[in-house]
């Protein structure tokens, strides 16, 4: 059964690398809106997850179905390459853990940026300027740096210049990958806060993959738990990790030093 | 405006071979609007565990959480995790002892952004006067609370209580880390927030406090153990 108003609905996910089950049986939903956080240890199967999701990956059984904003449902891997694609350019965010795998490094941040534009159709130069310069402002980023290379960048400037990015199409629905994985603690809490922020005053609805606890905690309306490709445990998110019911989400919560 | 049918509770720890601990059994409670009940019992009896399991927090395994909710009764035992979102946001408002915040933000806007329905503007200006009335001064408004002493963070999360003027307050020790002056200013605003017709409940281990502020109590007594 799929809620009339949900945005992403997926159904029976399952997928094997080999006889590794990467999906087993998965069924997710997300509202407008709304931050799911995906989380479980490396290799139980979340960035897969994020990868079916975003049809970036071909579940093996089950479908994904997207709500677009006219209101009807799309099966995500049944549609046409061109209108994923299109999706991908205009309704849809994704950011990486690695921002250099998302950025084109000998393009300038305005450039990184005003280029989504332009693949939306924008031509007007000042205004796909402007707005790059826009962007890198709520993102934090000088806006003297707009003509600069994103190898001159910190790890925490390049993420945050992944964000601006990725926020410029004014996408509905975002999938993150660990966006603060990688970084250093300061340059994490200041990217959590921006993060938070954006998607609070843009009603963005985001599927983000983390194995940090606490920052799914910090984002997420909702968490599911994967384990060996089994999302063994969702709800909301206190409750999981407050009252976690089962053994798997007691280890991974229990496991977790006090700061 | 909130009333609980026969809840009960218990936890199942699977790391300890799935030792069962029970804490609350067929619990019934309520509480009215304009009316503060104070839940009393030896340390260890479950009165946090009740409180957290009225706010969603914990998940019941049997009986009825309602919660009168834009006009109807909501069972936050039973209601899809959205709903417990809505809920939260639009009635029910929890105090918790310790202070859980995005470790940058400033104190100031960390009240703001729990206000509700109100512009942007108003909600910082009535933060500002929140955290004064509570004697957190200016200077520190813009600071992130993370260094703040014990009272300071907890004073923080009054103010965060208090603004969202939700119809039900969830208080869990809102006045343990305070000295007098400052839990006299809590006392005063419990008794306005009655007044409005606020439904509280809370957990006050302070004897003072508790006779001050609460029109009755309710025992939650520890059950015997069975594994």
């Amino acid at each position: 059964m799929i809620a009339d108003d949900s945005l992403i609905a997926a159904r029976n996910l399952s997928l094997h690398f080999g006889s590794i089950p990467a999906l087993v049986d998965v069924s997710v939903d997300l509202w407008p809106g709304e931050v799911l956080a995906v989380v479980g240890e490396s290799g139980s199967g979340k960035t897969t997850l994020l990868n079916v999701l975003s049809g970036r990956m071909r579940p093996d059984e089950g479908v994904v179905w997207y709500r677009d904003p006219a209101g009807s449902l799309a099966d995500v891997h049944t549609m046409p390459a061109p209108a994923l694609r299109a999706l991908h350019r205009s309704d849809w965010g994704f950011v990486q853990q690695d921002p250099r795998a998302a950025l084109r490094m000998a393009v300038t941040a305005g450039g990184n940026v005003g280029e989504r534009l332009m693949a939306q159709g924008a031509r007007h130069y000042g205004n796909i300027r402007a707005e790059a310069i826009d962007w890198l402002r709520q993102v934090e980023i000088d806006e003297n740096r707009v003509d600069d290379l994103p190898r001159n960048f910190s790890g925490g400037m390049l993420q945050r210049l992944q964000i601006a990015r990725t926020l410029v199409t004014h996408p509905r629905l975002v999938f993150m990958d660990e966006p603060t994985g990688g970084l250093d603690v300061s340059v994490q809490a200041r990217l959590l806060d921006l993060i938070r922020s954006l998607v609070a005053r843009l009603n963005l609805a985001a599927v983000l993959v983390t194995h940090d606890l606490s920052v799914a905690r910090l984002l997420a309306h909702r968490i599911v738990v994967m384990q060996r490709g089994v999302a063994v445990e969702t709800g909301l998110t206190d409750q999981v990790l407050d009252d976690p019911q089962h053994p798997y989400t007691q280890l991974l919560v229990s496991s977790v030093l006090q700061a | 405006m909130l009333e609980t049918q026969a809840l009960s509770k218990r936890f199942v720890l699977h790391l300890r071979d799935g030792i069962s601990i029970p804490v609350l059994d067929a619990v019934n409670f309520s509480v009215a609007s304009g009316e503060c009940v104070a839940l009393v019992g030896p340390s260890g009896a479950g009165k946090t565990t009740l409180l957290r399991n009225l706010y969603g927090n914990y998940r019941a395994d049997s009986g009825r959480i309602l919660v009168r909710h834009d006009g109807a009764m909501i069972d936050i035992a039973s209601a899809a995790p959205r709903q417990i979102v809505a809920v939260r946001a639009g009635t029910l408002g929890y105090v918790s002892q310790f202070l859980r915040v995005v470790p940058r933000v400033p104190a100031l806007d960390i009240v703001a952004e729990a206000a509700r329905g109100m512009t942007q503007d108003h909600a910082r200006e009535t933060a500002r006067h929140l955290l004064l009335r509570l004697n957190i001064p200016a200077r520190l408004h813009a600071l992130p609370p993370a260094t703040f002493s014990g009272g300071e963070q907890q004073r923080i999360n009054l103010a965060r209580g208090f603004i969202g003027r939700h119809p039900i307050l969830l208080l869990d020790e809102p006045t343990a880390s305070l000295d007098a002056a400052n839990a006299e200013i809590v006392i005063t605003m419990i008794a306005e927030a009655k007044a409005a017709g606020v439904a509280i409940v809370g957990i006050f281990h302070d004897a003072n406090v508790r006779d001050r502020v609460a029109d009755r109590v309710f025992q939650v007594l520890p059950l015997q153990d069975a594994a």
